[in-house]
């Protein structure tokens, strides 16, 4: 057993000849002890995870009321209040049930792809296990919100909901509905930072920063798209009164 | 020919066909939804925020299609299984 760090792995700036691939991301190891160890995608999560923490720490420390509210204090505002208003209106329910786990979500697949500007980090989103871990999130939170809103007998409702032989066609649907969120959000990300390395190849310094400012905007894009489809699944079933809504 | 250069090129070559095809469909649907959505939100300015917000969860939804070719390529293109197999053969 022995302890190594190695973090020289973690400023190579990503090329095409080598590290290119499915499995770069994961078999890229920062810190092993014997069977443990530590890759880029793990320790870049951490360091995602620890920004948004850091930073709403040192910004709900002193907040404000009505005057010398600092900026970063409405920025966090806004975008509470934005997520919050677009989570109400997707699932039409009453109260902010949805919106902890949209923020979650949101914030660390925001934070995680507006850090791709900085060259030699590698977005933990564009690796297979972190996004399946997202969705493995999304597909556990369905039952939850469904049970916790319907009970177990509406829950369960759901799968004959047209007529008892769908059963097979809804579990399925059930299943990859939440796989393809975790394969979209994948191939977004590691069709972007794929693009952008081999055409670095080609035409060094120009064309890799417009890429990079189109893979931006893709991953803001991809944040929302997928805080609103885990609010879209989670109320998919709803109370009895209430009419449900096909979106 | 010996079987590096044979599975070599179909794999590029099928990679190619794989997102050609594969994107066309995706592409189209893209169109016609975004073209949908956009007379929606001109003759319904107010609920432009609202169209806007589906829009896009559509657009995501059909874009998932494209992206099924494209990890198909990538994984003829970089963890292609019969590579490693004409590998271990020689």
């Amino acid at each position: 057993m022995v302890f190594k760090v190695d973090f020289s792995k973690w400023w190579d700036i990503p090329t095409t000849d080598k590290q290119i691939g499915l499995e770069s991301y994961d078999s890229i190891n920062l810190i092993s002890w014997g069977d443990f160890a530590i890759n880029v995608t793990i320790f870049n999560s951490w360091l995602v995870i620890a920004l948004i923490v850091l930073f709403s720490i040192l910004v709900t420390r002193n907040l404000k009321y009505e005057k010398d509210v600092s900026k970063c204090q409405i920025m966090l505002e806004t975008l509470v209040l934005w997520l919050q208003k677009e989570a109400k209106d997707t699932s039409s329910a009453k109260n902010n049930q949805y919106l902890g786990m949209a923020l979650g979500l949101f914030c660390f697949i925001m934070v995680a792809n507006l850090l791709t500007f900085i060259p030699w980090f590698r977005p933990p989103t564009a690796s297979l296990s972190t996004t399946m871990a997202l969705a493995t999130v999304v597909f556990f939170a369905i039952p939850y919100f469904a049970i916790k809103n319907a009970g177990v007998k509406g829950y369960l409702k759901k799968f004959i909901e047209p007529m008892p032989l769908m059963l097979p066609l809804n579990i399925f649907s059930e299943i990859f509905s939440v796989l393809a969120m975790g394969l979209r959000l994948f191939g977004n990300m590691l069709s972007g930072v794929m693009f952008a390395m081999i055409l670095s190849a080609f035409i060094p310094f120009v064309a890799p920063l417009l890429m990079q400012s189109l893979g931006l905007l893709t991953g803001s894009i991809q944040a929302y798209i997928f805080a609103l489809l885990a609010v879209v699944y989670s109320s998919s079933v709803k109370e009895y009164d209430e009419q449900s809504e096909i979106i | 020919m010996d079987s590096y250069a044979i599975i070599g090129a179909v794999s590029v070559l099928g990679a190619c066909i794989c997102m050609g095809i594969g994107s066309l469909g995706s592409a189209l649907g893209e169109g016609q939804t975004a073209a949908a959505a956009m007379q929606a939100m001109a003759q319904q300015p107010d609920e432009a925020s609202r169209i806007r917000s589906t829009m896009f969860v559509c657009l995501a939804m059909l874009e998932t299609t494209a992206l099924y070719a494209l990890l198909i390529a990538f994984l003829a293109l970089y963890a292609n299984p019969f590579w490693n197999y004409a590998i271990s053969q020689n």
